[in-house]
């Protein structure tokens, strides 16, 4: 679904360059959900915006859903770290955005929008603008937008970093009940272990300066997860233990 | 009780000091040529208000053409320029020098080359108020947050697309201020156009006025152009909360 082959990503910097991406080999399965998790700086956000088409490869070859990446496409979805609401605009109105975009009825989006808005718990909420809402719910707004259009593939960029730690695990457990009942193929960032572990089919561990793929670690724990019940299994310690020690080789070098 | 009191407590104020300019004027017997009290100004108004009020009509005749035209041609300006970044880049600082010429010093000029009728007033409204609002409209116009711009890219946007449902209503807060600046400006340019010219308008009434030794006529005058330019400006910012009321919600 998702091939990424020897992609290397350089940026102009004030002496010379600096590699964000040094040949970075990943594939994602249709509807698989990987993690990418790796510390700040390592090129997390690079590849994430490479695979969206936001960016070009300065060497490599993306495909995606069969098709070599040149510009961004419908069939992706994209979720920042960032809330990035239209300000003026109700949640109602925000999460139907890529349907206004995409030139679709707005009416057949508007009840797929109240559906999702519901979902994520926010029945009450659509008719309220991005300043009366929290943090969190602003990011849920953002997570309906992002699926709005039934997405192939959706590409999470820290969508949760800036939450609280409550929120953000209500967050993920929404985000694991979506994706059970609808599997679109996705890749996930975060730098938080027990979110990767708790989400992911597979996590990708990347290293800083420049990034290459580390490690890819099969998570192998039935699903539904959750942090609360699963946290107490073995085999989720052994993970989450396997990826710490992984992510601090990696780190100062 | 908060309301009572962001209505009440600007009224007591005023009121406040209309009280000590009218006790000062009779405790020290300053005359009404020197310093008229309030009641003067009332008189005076009393007197002629056929004349005041024909007089102000072509003030704000003027303001408000002058301001439109400035309006409509420095919104397009600020849209043109900012839709490449080399010519924003090359233009945005002769702007900044421009906006910072003490415009009202060209008003003896404009007689000289428009005469004496409306023409030369209303060209220096349009003078004065032009460069806040370009400016202003610049800086909104290229203040999209880059989250916004990306999320406008991955959802395959057009340009025009961007251009009305982000960019534009993104820039609408700032090119308000430019407008708030711009609209007090306009009554300023006028006055001084009047002053330098006084073949009508309120500006005329405080030249004509000093020439007839008329002080309270010239203060009834001063009177309407104070509440003109506040009115004027609660108009456009009343447009703004009506255009943009999320932007105060999200600045304050
Ligand atoms: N647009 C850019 N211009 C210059 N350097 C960039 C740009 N984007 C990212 N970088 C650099 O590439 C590296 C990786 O950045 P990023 O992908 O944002 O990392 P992460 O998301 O893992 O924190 C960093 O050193 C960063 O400074
Ligand atoms: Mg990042």
């Amino acid at each position: 679904m998702i091939v990424v082959e020897r992609v290397s990503r350089t940026f102009p910097a004030r002496s010379g360059s600096v590699a964000a991406l040094h040949e970075i080999d990943l594939t994602v399965a249709e509807g698989e959900f990987v993690a990418v998790i790796g510390r700040s700086g390592c090129g997390k956000s690079t590849l994430l915006r490479l695979i969206a088409g936001l960016l070009e490869p300065t060497s490599g070859t993306i495909t995606v859903t069969g098709r070599a990446v040149r510009a961004p496409s419908r069939e992706v979805a994209l979720m920042q770290q960032q809330p990035a609401l239209l300000p003026w605009r109700t949640a109602l109105g925000n999460v139907l955005l890529p349907v206004e975009m995409a030139r679709q009825p707005r009416a057949e989006g508007a009840v797929r929008a109240r559906e999702l808005l519901d979902a994520v718990g926010l029945a009450g909420f659509h008719h309220r603008h991005p300043y009366e809402l929290s943090g969190g719910m602003q990011q849920r707004v953002a997570l309906c937008r992002a699926l709005i259009q039934r997405p192939r593939v959706l590409l999470m960029d820290e969508p949760f970093s800036a939450l609280d730690a409550l929120t953000r695990e209500d967050m993920a457990a929404q985000l694991q009940a979506l994706h059970l009942a609808r599997p679109a193929t996705t890749v996930f960032v975060t730098h938080s272990i027990q979110e990767a572990v708790l989400l992911a089919d597979r996590v990708a561990v990347l290293s800083p300066r420049p990034g290459r793929v580390r490690e890819v670690l099969t998570i192998d724990i039935p699903r539904p997860r959750s942090l609360g019940r699963s946290a107490a299994l073995p085999a989720v310690a052994e993970c989450v233990a396997h990826l710490h020690d992984v992510l601090a080789e990696s780190g100062d070098d | 009780m908060t309301r009572i009191r962001s209505a009440g407590l600007p009224l007591l104020g005023a009121v406040t000091a209309l009280a000590i300019w009218w006790a000062g004027t009779v405790v020290f017997g300053i005359r009404p040529f020197f310093l008229p009290a309030p009641p003067d100004i009332v008189a005076a108004f009393r007197r002629e208000p056929a004349y005041l009020l024909r007089e102000a009509g072509s003030t704000v005749a003027v303001t408000v053409t002058g301001f439109g035209i400035a309006v409509v041609t420095g919104l397009l300006l600020a849209m043109v320029l900012t839709a490449w970044r080399a010519l924003e880049r090359a233009t945005l600082p002769v702007l900044v020098a421009l906006n910072s010429v003490p415009k009202v010093a060209v008003a003896p000029l404009l007689v000289v080359w428009l005469g004496f009728g409306a023409q030369p007033k209303i060209v220096l409204v349009v003078l004065i108020c032009f460069f806040p609002v370009v400016v202003a409209t610049m800086a909104g116009l290229t203040s999209t947050p880059v989250e916004l711009s990306e999320l406008s890219r991955s959802l395959s946007a057009s340009v025009w697309q961007a251009y009305v449902k982000i960019r534009l209503p993104w820039a609408l807060p700032q090119m308000f201020v430019g407008l708030k600046v711009g609209i007090s400006l306009a009554v300023i340019g006028a006055v001084v156009a009047e002053i330098n010219n006084p073949t009508g308008g309120l500006g005329a009434v405080i030249v004509l006025s000093g020439t007839s030794f008329d002080t309270p006529l010239a203060f009834a005058a001063i009177a309407l152009l104070a509440l003109l330019s506040t009115a004027l400006f609660y108009l456009v910012a009343g447009l703004e909360r009506l255009l943009v009321p999320w932007a105060r919600a999200i600045s304050g």
